[in-house]
This record gives C-alpha cells, sequence and structure tokens, in this order.
C-alpha cells in the first residue's frame, strides 16, 4: 500500500432489528479530498456516517483511521480520532453564547478562559473564512449561523475528517455558496470533508469524489470530473431514470384565491409582509420565488390562518361556491373549506408530525376530527396510509412503525404524502422537497402538477430557480415582504428572476412584441390587473404609512446591495 | 482488534416476538420473588412459608379474596384515572387530594340528605358530586397550566395537602360524631354501596370503567388529541386541536374519575370518612399507571399483584410476626425488576467474541443486486 487512507471502512454493517441498514461497506476517503455521499433516502448515509462518529457501532467490520484500525465507541472516541460530524439536526445550547457552546463538554485544565476561548475561535474562524461573533446567544442566530457554530465546534476539538450531513438543505444558495468556500479552505489545509446531500449540482460543483449507497450497499465511488448527474442518478436508483417535468397548460383557470394588501408583523413589531397582492388560479401553479426570509413563509402561514394579519384581505373562491374572507377564520376552519398548507418546517418531527405514531396515525392528524360522534375513523387513514407509501415509495416496515424511527427524507414523504392526499382546492407548499432524494423530488414535483390538473391552486415556494422554471405557470417573487413582479415562467429567465429578487423597483415583464399571447401569459396580464388594481385601492391606504416604509426602506437598501453583490458573485 | 471491541455493548431491539417479551417479563418477576425471598431469610423467616402464608392469607379463603379485591378497586380506579393525563404527559400527582375532595363531597350528602331522598337517589347524587369536586380539584391545576404555564406537577401535590386539611378539619369541628371523638359519624345504610359476592359494588364499576377507559384511549377523537397533545404540543396545534381544552378536560376527566374512587372509599369501603381516606392510594396508583404502560386491562393485573402483596403482608405479620413493611420492600423489588427488565426487552446487550452472525446473506456483488420488484440495474 502506498499511503494510508484517512479513512476506511472494511466491510461494514449495521442492521435495526430486521432492517439493515448498511450491508457490508467498503469504502475509502483521503486526505485533502471533498468526498459526496449520495443515495436515496433510507439508502443509510446516515446511519454509515452514525457509525464514524461514535453514535452507533457496526455490527460487522472494522474502520481503520490512516491505515490503523480504530474501535468508536462514542463521540467522545470519534473526536480523539479527529472525526467530527455535523448532525442534520442541530445540539446546541439555546441560551449559550457560540463560545460557551463550542467548548461546552471539552475537558480542560483549570478554569474556563472565556477571552482565550474567544480568540481561538476567531482564528479558526479567520483561517477558513468563517463569519461569526463568539459572543452571540444561540437563540438569536439563523440556521446558518447555528451551523457555523457546530462547524466550528468540531474544528475546535482538532477534528480533521469532517462529516456534514445534509448541511445545505436549511440553507440558501448565497449561505451555501459560503459554506462551499469554506471546505474548500479546509480541503487545501489537507482535512478529509465528507458531505451528505441530495442536490446534485452541489454534488458537480464541491467534490472530488462521489460515493453511492444503495440500499445500504457501497455501489461505487467515481471522480466527480468523469461522472455526470445522470450518471449518478442511475448508480442511486439502480436503473435509468427520466427527469422531466412535464408542464401542460393551465385549463379553464379560475381565480382561487385572491389576496389584497396584506401586511403581517412578527411577534417583535417587524413588518414581515407588506402590502402583498396576488391571484392564485385553480388549475396552476404559482411559484413563489425569494431570497430566503423574504416573506414566503409568513406569506403562507398568514393565508392558512397561522399569523396575525395587520391588515389586507384574502378572499377565497372555492368552485361552485360564493366568495369567502379568510381573515379572521381560525386554522382549522380554513383547512375545512380546502386550504391546504404543506409547509415543510426545519424541525419537522416538531411540527405536523407525532414521531411515536405510525403513518396511519399521522394521516388521523388532518382527519381526526371529521365525521360526528366520538369515535375516529381509523379506516380512511389507514387507506390513505398505504396509498402515500405506495404513491411515494416510503421505506417503512409498515404503516403503523413509528415514523421517528425513518430516515429523514421519508419522515417527508409522509407529510408531504399527507397534505396532497387531502384533496384541497388550494395547495401551498414551501420547500416540500427539502431532504428528499432527486428521484422522489420529481415524483413530488409531478404530484404537483396533477393536482393542478385536477383544477387546484397550487401555490409552490421554492428555492431552485431551475425548478420553479420549470415546474410553474407563473411565478411571483418576493422582495424583502413586498412582491417585486410576478412573470410568465414559460418565459422568464434566472437571471431576471433573480434581480427581482433583489429590488422591488424591477418593472414587470412584459410579452415580447411579435409573439403568440399563450394562455398562461393572458393569465399573467389578468393576474396583473387584478394586482394593480388592488394596489390602486390600497395606494392612499399605503401613504399614509409612507414615512415608516421610508426608514425601513433605507436599512432595506443595505440587504439589498449586498444581495446583488452574492448574485453577481453567483452569476 | 478484537480485544478493543468492548466487553458489552448495547443494540436496540426492534421487532421482539410479543411471547417473548413476556416471558422475558415473567422471568423479572420470578427474579424479584427470589431476592424477596432474601428479604425473608435476612428477616429470620423462611422464605417458602411466607410466601405461601401470604399467598393462604390472601388467596386461599374468600374473606381472604374479598379484601384483596376491596384492596384493589380503588388502586386501578385510581390508576384508570390517571391513564389519561399520563398519556397527554400531565404529571397529576394530586389523585390523592382528588379523590379526598370526592369522597368529602359525598360524605356532605351522607351525613346532611340521608333523610330527604331514596336510597338509589342519594348514591348517585353522592356519586355525581364526588366526581365534580373530583373534576374540580383536578380543574384548578389544570386551568393554571393551561393559562400562565405554571408547573403542574407541584401544584397537584400541594392540592393533596389543602383536601386533606379541609377533611381535618372538618372531622374535628363541624362533622364531628361524638363531641371530643374527633370522628365523623359511620354512614347510615341508606348511604352505603351495596354488596356483590361479599364486596361493594365498587368492583363492577371499575371493571366497566377499564373497557371504556380502553375504548377512550385508542378509539375516540378524545383520546387521539391526548396522544397527539402528549407528544407535541405544536403539532396538537397545528392539527387544529384546542391545547387548553383537551388539557383542561382530561384533568377534569382524570380527576372525576378520582373523586369517584373517593366515593366507593367512603361510601363502600370505610362507611364513613376521615382525613386519611386516601391513604396512599393516589401515589401508589402513579405505580400501577406506569407498570402497566397506561394499559387499562393491565392495570387489572398489576393492581391486583399490589392488593394480594399488601394483603398477604398484614397475614404474615399476624401469623408469623414478620413486619408489614416487608411487603414495602417487596414490592419495591418488584418494582425494580419489572422496570428493569423493560431496558432488556428494548436493548439487547452483545458481549464480547459473542457476535451473532448476520442474518442469511441475500446479498450479490455491489451493485448488481436490486430489490424484489424493482427492475434490475439498467
Ligand atoms: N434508530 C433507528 N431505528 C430503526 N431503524 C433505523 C434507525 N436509524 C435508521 N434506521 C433505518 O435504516 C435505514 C437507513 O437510514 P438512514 O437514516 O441511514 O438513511 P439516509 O440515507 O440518511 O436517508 P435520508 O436521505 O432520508 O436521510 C432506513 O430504512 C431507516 O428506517
Ligand atoms: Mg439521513
Amino acid at each position: 500500500m502506498a499511503k494510508d487512507h484517512a479513512v476506511e471502512f472494511k466491510g461494514i454493517s449495521k442492521r435495526f432489528g430486521h432492517k439493515t441498514a448498511n450491508d457490508k461497506v467498503d469504502l475509502y476517503l483521503d486526505r485533502g479530498v471533498i468526498m459526496s455521499l449520495l443515495g436515496e433516502n433510507g439508502s443509510g448515509k446516515t446511519t454509515l456516517m452514525n457509525m464514524l462518529a461514535g453514535i452507533y457501532f457496526p455490527d460487522e467490520g472494522e474502520i481503520f483511521i490512516d491505515g490503523k484500525p480504530v474501535v468508536i465507541k462514542s463521540p467522545k472516541d470519534a473526536f480523539d480520532n479527529g472525526i467530527g460530524m455535523i448532525h442534520q439536526h442541530f445540539k446546541l445550547v439555546d441560551v449559550f453564547t457560540a463560545a460557551e457552546n463550542i467548548v461546552l463538554g471539552l475537558r480542560e485544565e483549570g478554569r474556563l478562559d472565556r477571552r482565550k476561548v474567544s480568540a481561538k475561535v476567531r482564528e479558526i474562524a479567520e483561517k477558513y473564512g468563517f463569519d461569526i461573533d463568539p459572543d452571540k446567544k444561540i437563540y438569536e442566530m439563523s440556521v446558518s449561523e447555528k451551523q457555523t457554530v457546530e462547524i466550528i465546534k468540531v474544528l475546535y476539538r482538532g477534528a480533521d475528517i469532517l462529516i456534514l450531513d445534509e448541511p445545505t438543505a436549511v440553507l440558501t444558495p448565497q449561505e451555501t455558496g459560503k459554506l462551499f468556500k469554506v471546505l474548500k479552505a479546509m480541503r487545501a489545509d489537507g482535512k478529509s470533508i465528507i458531505l451528505i446531500t441530495h442536490k446534485l449540482n452541489e454534488v458537480m460543483e464541491i467534490s472530488d469524489v462521489v460515493a453511492v449507497l444503495r440500499k445500504g450497499q457501497h455501489v461505487a465511488t467515481v471522480r466527480t470530473s468523469e461522472t455526470s448527474e445522470k450518471e449518478l442518478t442511475e448508480m442511486m436508483v439502480g436503473h435509468t431514470v427520466s427527469l422531466d417535468i412535464d408542464r401542460p397548460l393551465p385549463v379553464d383557470p379560475k381565480p382561487r384565491l385572491t389576496v389584497a394588501g396584506l401586511t403581517v408583523k412578527d411577534s417583535e413589531g417587524v413588518t414581515k409582509l407588506d402590502d402583498v397582492g396576488l391571484v392564485a388560479y385553480g388549475g396552476e401553479i404559482l411559484g413563489i420565488a425569494g431570497i430566503a426570509g423574504s416573506g414566503q413563509k409568513e406569506l403562507l402561514e398568514a393565508i392558512a390562518g397561522l399569523r396575525h394579519i395587520q391588515k389586507g384581505s384574502i378572499i377565497y373562491t372555492p368552485e361552485h361556491e360564493a366568495p369567502a374572507e379568510l381573515v379572521g377564520k381560525s386554522p382549522m376552519e380554513i383547512k375545512e373549506a380546502g386550504v391546504a398548507l404543506a409547509f415543510v418546517p426545519e424541525d419537522r418531527l416538531g411540527m405536523g408530525l407525532v414521531g411515536g405514531m405510525g403513518m396511519t396515525g399521522n394521516m388521523m392528524l388532518r382527519s381526526w376530527n371529521k365525521g360526528k360522534g366520538i369515535f375516529v375513523d381509523t379506516k380512511a387513514p389507514e387507506k390513505l396510509a398505504e396509498k402515500v407509501l405506495e404513491n411515494l415509495d416510503v421505506q417503512t416496515p409498515g404503516i403503523d412503525y413509528p415514523v421517528r424511527k425513518l430516515s429523514g427524507g421519508n419522515v417527508q414523504k409522509v407529510l408531504v404524502g399527507r397534505e396532497i392526499a387531502s384533496a384541497p382546492s388550494v395547495l401551498m407548499s414551501a420547500y416540500a422537497v427539502r431532504g428528499l432524494d432527486i428521484n422522489t423530488s420529481y415524483t413530488i414535483y409531478n404530484l404537483m402538477t396533477e393536482q393542478k390538473m385536477k383544477g387546484v391552486a397550487v401555490v409552490f415556494v421554492g428555492e431552485d430557480l431551475d425548478v420553479l422554471l420549470e415546474l410553474c405557470d407563473r411565478i411571483l417573487v418576493l422582495c424583502g415582504g413586498k412582491v417585486s413582479g410576478v412573470v410568465d415562467a414559460r418565459k422568464a429567465t434566472k437571471e431576471q428572476i433573480g434581480l427581482m429578487m433583489t429590488s422591488t423597483d424591477f418593472i414587470h415583464s412584459s410579452p415580447m412584441p411579435g409573439e403568440t399571447i399563450s394562455q398562461a401569459e393572458a393569465m399573467v396580464a389578468k393576474a396583473r390587473e387584478e394586482e394593480e388594481r388592488l394596489a390602486r385601492e390600497k395606494a392612499e391606504a399605503a401613504a399614509a404609512a409612507a414615512a415608516v416604509a421610508e426608514a425601513e426602506a433605507e436599512a432595506q437598501t443595505e440587504a439589498t446591495e449586498e444581495a446583488v453583490k452574492e448574485v453577481e458573485k453567483n452569476d | 482488534m478484537t480485544e478493543k471491541v468492548p466487553l458489552i455493548r448495547l443494540t436496540k431491539r426492534e421487532d421482539m416476538a410479543k411471547s417473548k417479551v413476556w416471558l422475558i417479563r415473567l422471568l423479572a418477576f420470578l427474579l424479584a420473588l427470589v431476592l424477596g425471598g432474601l428479604v425473608f431469610l435476612i428477616a429470620g423467616a423462611n422464605p417458602i412459608t411466607a410466601y405461601s402464608t401470604m399467598i393462604a392469607g390472601s388467596l386461599g379463603k374468600a374473606t381472604g379474596i374479598r379484601q384483596v379485591v376491596k384492596v384493589a378497586v380503588p388502586l386501578l380506579g385510581t390508576a384508570l384515572a390517571l391513564a389519561p393525563c399520563f398519556a397527554m404527559r400531565f404529571w397529576n400527582i394530586g389523585a390523592e387530594g382528588q379523590i379526598t375532595m370526592g369522597a368529602m363531597m359525598a360524605t356532605f350528602f351522607a351525613l346532611k340528605m340521608v333523610n330527604s331522598m331514596p336510597s338509589p337517589v342519594l348514591l348517585l347524587v353522592m356519586g355525581a358530586s364526588a366526581a365534580i369536586m373530583g373534576a374540580l380539584w383536578a380543574g384548578i391545576p389544570a386551568f393554571f397550566k393551561a393559562r400562565w404555564g405554571t408547573n403542574e406537577t407541584l401544584f397537584t401535590l400541594m392540592m393533596n395537602y389543602i383536601a386533606i386539611g379541609i377533611v381535618g378539619w372538618l372531622q374535628g369541628g363541624p362533622w364531628e360524631g361524638k363531641p371530643g371523638s374527633q370522628i365523623i359519624p359511620m354512614f347510615d345504610e341508606r348511604a352505603v354501596l351495596p354488596t356483590v359476592f361479599g364486596v361493594h359494588i365498587g368492583w363492577i364499576l371499575v371493571l366497566v370503567l377499564t373497557f371504556l377507559m380502553y375504548i377512550y384511549m385508542t378509539k375516540t377523537k378524545h383520546g387521539y388529541e391526548i396522544a397527539v397533545l402528549g407528544e407535541s404540543e405544536n403539532t396538537a396545534r397545528y392539527a387544529g386541536m384546542d391545547v387548553r381544552k383537551v388539557m383542561l378536560r382530561t384533568a377534569c376527566l382524570s380527576g372525576g374519575i378520582a373523586g369517584l374512587v373517593g366515593f366507593m372509599i367512603c361510601s363502600g369501603a370505610d362507611q364513613t370518612l376521615y382525613q386519611n381516606v386516601a391513604g396512599g392510594v393516589g401515589f401508589t396508583a402513579i405505580t400501577v399507571t406506569w407498570l402497566a404502560q397506561l394499559n387499562p386491562f393491565a392495570m387489572i393485573i398489576i393492581s391486583l399483584l399490589l392488593a394480594v402483596l399488601s394483603k398477604g403482608a398484614s397475614t404474615i405479620q399476624t401469623i408469623m410476626g414478620v413486619p408489614a413493611s416487608i411487603s414495602d420492600i417487596i414490592t419495591g423489588i418488584i418494582l425494580l425488576c419489572m422496570l428493569g427488565c423493560e431496558f432488556f426487552i428494548n436493548y439487547k446487550m452483545i458481549f464480547r467474541g459473542h457476535e451473532e452472525l448476520p442474518a442469511a446473506p441475500e446479498t450479490a456483488a455491489p451493485g448488481v443486486t436490486a430489490a424484489p420488484g424493482k427492475e434490475v440495474e439498467a
């Protein structure tokens, strides 16, 4: 052997009951290399990495570090071997500062010298290009900042083998860019990095080699430069797949949801939505684009009745029924009216799912109150669970197996599957494919389209502009809580939307002269007219709030400038 | 390399056969008996005779059985009362007080209204008022928790002392029988629960209640709400449940059943009221509920078991002169063994060098296999 590998798995197997999560995995990784670990949901990626990080102990096989066999029984053993893992769910103490969290659990001689810790944290941050304030409390931090703390925590402990489990699932493209820069700096420093992700473009961008797992087995490790997204997908799935989104024209679109002048403040009084107007048609997919935190989440939550609305109206026009105002209704009433929210929260199990129950119990969460009498109906949820299991190919031993024990992506399938299956007339989804493997993501896209063809008004908040442009009929772009425009998804370009995401001054795109006006385009025009009319009506009211808005706008421009720079860099 | 593998390691078990689970529980119980036997030895008694005396004293004669049932009835009833609260993760440790207050209310009618209505009506009124009073007593802490997020554990515990204090005052004051006796008079027989097979009718009541509670917890909307709320408040809210209402309603139901138990104790078993009417049942029932893992039918067995132990203990005290507190020790040992065995049901210990061989290898070379039902790699 010429050179010892940084990490090597030899014949590693891990079983949970009858379920084989890893099956005789042979895998190695060298120093100064970034490896992507790819595989479908439930293929055993997290389990394999947990064995390196000392969370699980393998049933069979050996792990070698620098060519020497090691026994990793606990996270501490992992640290002693220079291994650090950043988990999908962060493990930080909210009321402590970044620095305190970083040294937490370290057994150092003598008293804790805060200044020395802070200095060392700063040193690490500088070396790799992190952005961090060691004295900031965790509860004041954004997801990406928390992640930074987790990474520095393992670096502080001297890790030179880093494992990141789906770190980009919760990051904005800008934040992902930053993370990747840091990872490259670490690679230059000779560290070995294992990155789990479902986003193939990221795999191609960042990694040197790609290891693919399928049903717990190691299929192959290939050089990134010698492979393609298509080939990787096929390796992962085991057969050829077509990754196309079918986008039929909307048939007979009718306004289903008309939002006007919607203004929402959060509990601290910060304006999250500012005079938002939109029209969602039955039979179309309305995409919502924007930099993370531009009000997407608040918009959907406001419509679903989960947010206090300062002012504005939300008119819901069901098929064959009179229009109704949703503002002032309870979330339950709104849900019952047929407005479904398939929101995928950062903490999947905390909201929307009951970890200790099986799929059936979780399906019941939507229907438990249906029907007269005191008894719950278990037959319908059972059928629904079977259907979701089949449609989305959920990897579970059975519909009554606690969902907590499923892999991250499969937990998500249960959530999304349930919302889609609730036969809504408005289906809102945010980050529906977060953490889902590519194949399943496309299944979800196609299910959305299926809903659209049934006449459902689909509102789709997404992060991936390519997907939005391929899937949606129209795209509404939010910027800092304001609508910066609505575009025809069949005509718009990524650059155009990127610009609109960072500035509200952007003028609505207009149809190119000489082109036939498509049905979708006509809808854009109609929707725009409607929105403009609403805007005019709200104009007077807005004048009063102008003074406040000005102060806010100032703060906004700063943020905007930064974002523009970011976009320019990315382009 | 092998010698560096940890000596013992634990892995989670997933699907153990039901029969095996019960076998382990049985073994744990036997182990507890053996350990209890050692305690008898230390106390200077022959374990075999001690155990057989306990059995003979509690289950050997009809009177013994009757007394066992009498002890088991309030235990089972209270355990049932606690089940929905615990499923909701509302730590109601105030059953003691709820029983006491229920009994107090029933006693009020038994003492003051005995001449104004026929016996069956009187008994119904006593039961209903006891349930309402118990519900109120549990409802107060629940209301505070729902409204201001106070800690229910402490609050319900404190309410116990208030209840016991109130009855103590009644006993020595307004409701005192013979002046200076510090005793509330015995109930008129019109205010006493009728008996069936020599035990007050409460035993039928709790059996019916067991069945109803099982249905309530597993088949009703309320039961589902409780289960979801117990897991996550956020999820409950997301599902459109009224968290405060569910919390309040469940606590009141729990307190109501406890109050009813109080009625059964004073009207059926004691036929009077005194300060110690609950006699620790509210606390022992917590053990029953936990050991039964909230399963109402398992509660029947466990409360009977505990009743046999306590009845048997008083027998050996009289016959063999062994202190009755031995029964508490043995109860503790049984508890420890039962809880311990749950650990072995959930985890598997693997000793170094005894690794299990993999299940039938169904694997071929990586990259060639495909799961059944899926097309093989293109
Ligand atoms: N603690 C556990 N108990 C039982 N089964 C488990 C446990 N952890 C994982 N599994 C099972 O092992 C398999 C592999 O899970 P793992 O979490 O490693 O998948 P993954 O590749 O990380 O998937 P994802 O992309 O969805 O996160 C799944 O079928 C899962 O249900
Ligand atoms: Mg995972």
